[in-house]
């Protein structure tokens, strides 16, 4: 058999089902590795080896008793923007270096209530603003390929962390490409969900309308397997969608024959670096091996996402992030002499630099004078990038392109230069204005460092996207490849 | 657009933050760059177009207006306050505002 943790979700399952494997042998095995390796590439902030431990002998019993469940007894990790009952959620900021939640996140609760193991919570960029996991108070997340590089953000603790063999699955977030770009520079799969898919109850907010949780895996078959448990209408998120849930494993065999995939001229054009493209081309080429048919499309306004997101962002941040006060939970300076001090100095000290930035940003542009130039003009461009997809998505099932204008960097490279790091998300963030679901799968690899290929789907279409991926990963292994030599 | 260090230390003053001098003025050039970026959405003519706030176009889900109170608010609020700074009998603690 192979090592312990070279199994997928779906192999661990069933050795657990067949009593060949328990849950406190493999839970144990990523303990161990977690406590040997962890300090190599800090992609956990907190370990609950207890917890884990615990859930595992319930559902070693569980399974004892005859229980079945897709997750039963299996071991993943959460990132640290999901509220976990009891146990320390950072967020990756002083604020709330001290935050112990009273309650559990929909996500954490669904998952616990199927019998996962929660192995810890993992790193990321501060409020999960960041594409490099460099603005983490806990320090830089190290990309397993190359200890030089940045693992990508904001999720970049959860894509080292399921690169590095430290966790079989994790959980991410993705506001702007923070699932789908960690998971293309660590070489992982990674889904970002039609908004309203996933409750955001209980996870930390960022933007409330672009932010949407997914799971982080190393195959799609996994990927199904996580949203089946993560998804459905939660009454305690006002924009959850009251849809019902499919099984996302169903389909995943199902021939692609026919299937129209879109690659718009806008992500193919002369900014796109011609190894990377020479890569997504042979990506595609494997698609139109199972029977795909590839179709120019346009997406004439997709060059606008980026400015039109870091105007929507930002405010929706400046609002969220107003709760943070010093007052009842979280950070608060010393000796404050009045409120005001209070106030200022709690959210000037437990704020990191590109969360007040992005604080002053949405500020700014939702103050008296610029509400309009800015915030009411981003929201009418944001419509016209809907509509692009919209209009593109009467003609094919399936948009195709890179995740990312280039592999990973190294640590540093992108400088204090907000833009240069902004511009790292040139192909993902339309999604999230679109509330689109999208994936990024391991594609291929440049300079010994993975790529991804994103593939868009329409509205509330994660089978047909998750059946696509899967099929390009009966016929690839680049889904397969490990920087893990032991 | 530019924005000048003074509007800076404004705006953080408005968010509860404060930076001022040789930061605000750093700051306002960072800022400064990506007020730059997001200009480029001036270049597209929106004149027709209806805002759009979210992708699904939903509106807000009401629930009835019943209050939902706990089965023991008293140890459901000292459970919610054991994470908080300074509290006492109930009460969170600020300092003091009006002499």
């Amino acid at each position: 058999m192979k090592p312990l943790h070279e199994l997928t979700l779906a192999e661990i399952q069933s050795l657990l089902q067949q009593k060949q494997l328990s849950s406190r042998e493999i839970t144990q095995h990523y303990l161990d590795r977690i406590a040997q390796q962890n300090s190599t590439y800090n992609c956990y902030i907190s370990i609950d080896d207890q917890g884990a431990l615990s859930a595992a002998d319930a559902a070693d019993a569980a399974i004892a008793g005859g229980a079945n469940g897709a997750l039963l007894g299996v071991p993943f990790a959460h990132k640290d923007i999901f509220c976990t009952q009891g146990i320390k959620t950072t967020c990756g900021s002083k604020m709330l270096d001290n935050f112990i939640p009273p309650y559990d996140a929909t996500v954490v609760a669904k998952m616990k209530a199927d019998g996962a193991v929660m192995l810890g919570k993992t790193n990321m960029d501060e409020f999960a603003m960041g594409s490099s996991n460099e603005t983490s108070y806990f320090g830089a997340v190290k990309n397993p390929w190359d200890l030089d590089t940045v693992p990508g953000g904001s999720s970049g603790g959860s894509a080292a962390a399921v690169a590095a063999r430290l966790a079989p699955a994790a959980t991410g977030t993705d506001t702007g490409g923070s699932i789908r770009q960690p998971a293309a520079l660590c070489g992982i799969t990674g889904l970002k969900p039609t908004y309203g898919r996933v409750s955001r109850y209980g996870m930390i907010a960022f933007a409330s309308s672009l932010d949407q949780a997914g799971p982080m895996t190393r195959t799609a078959e996994d990927a199904a397997l996580l949203l089946n448990s993560m998804s459905g209408h939660d009454a305690k998120d006002s924009t959850s969608t009251d849809i019902a849930v499919p099984d996302y494993t169903a389909t995943l065999n199902q021939p692609i024959k026919g299937l129209k995939i879109g690659l718009p001229k806008e992500y193919f054009d002369d900014r796109l670096d011609t190894a990377m493209a020479s890569k997504v081309q042979a990506a595609l080429a494997e698609l139109e091996k199972l029977g795909a048919v590839l179709v120019d499309i346009e997406l004439p306004n997709s060059a606008l996402s980026v400015p039109a997101y870091y105007v929507i962002a930002p405010a929706e941040a400046s609002s969220n992030l107003s709760r943070f006060d010093g007052v009842r939970y979280g950070y608060r300076c010393e000796n404050p002499k009045d409120l005001e001090d209070l106030y200022t100095r709690t959210r000037t000290e437990g704020f990191g630099d590109e969360v007040k930035r992005r604080i002053l940003v949405g500020a700014y542009a939702l103050s008296a004078g610029y509400y309009d130039a800015y915030y009411r003009k981003a929201q009418q461009v944001r419509r016209l990038i809907k509509q692009d997809f919209v209009s593109a998505f009467e003609k094919v099932d399936i948009i195709a392109g890179p995740t990312s204008p280039s592999p990973a960097f190294k640590f540093g490279e992108k400088g204090d230069d907000p833009v240069a790091m902004y511009l790292e998300d040139i192909y993902t963030i339309a999604v999230n204005l679109a509330g689109l679901p999208a994936m990024s799968l391991p594609a291929g690899m440049m300079n010994n460092m993975p790529v991804g290929l994103q593939l868009v789907g329409n509205y509330f279409a994660e089978q047909q996207l998750l059946n696509a991926a899967h099929q390009f990963q009966t016929v690839t292994d680049w889904h397969q490849q490990s920087p893990v030599t032991d | 657009m530019t924005i000048t260090p003074e509007q800076i230390a404004i705006t953080a003053g408005l968010a509860k933050l404060k930076i001022d001098g040789d930061d605000a003025i750093e700051v306002a050039k960072r800022i400064g760059a990506i007020l730059e970026l997001v200009d480029q959405m001036q270049a597209v003519d929106t004149s027709n177009v209806e805002p759009m706030a979210n992708s699904l176009d939903a509106v807000q889900r009401l629930r009835a207006d019943n209050a939902i109170r706990p089965e023991n608010p008293i140890e459901t609020r000292d459970a919610l306050q054991q994470i908080a700074p300074a509290i006492e009998e109930g009460l969170f603690l600020v300092p003091k505002v009006i002499d």
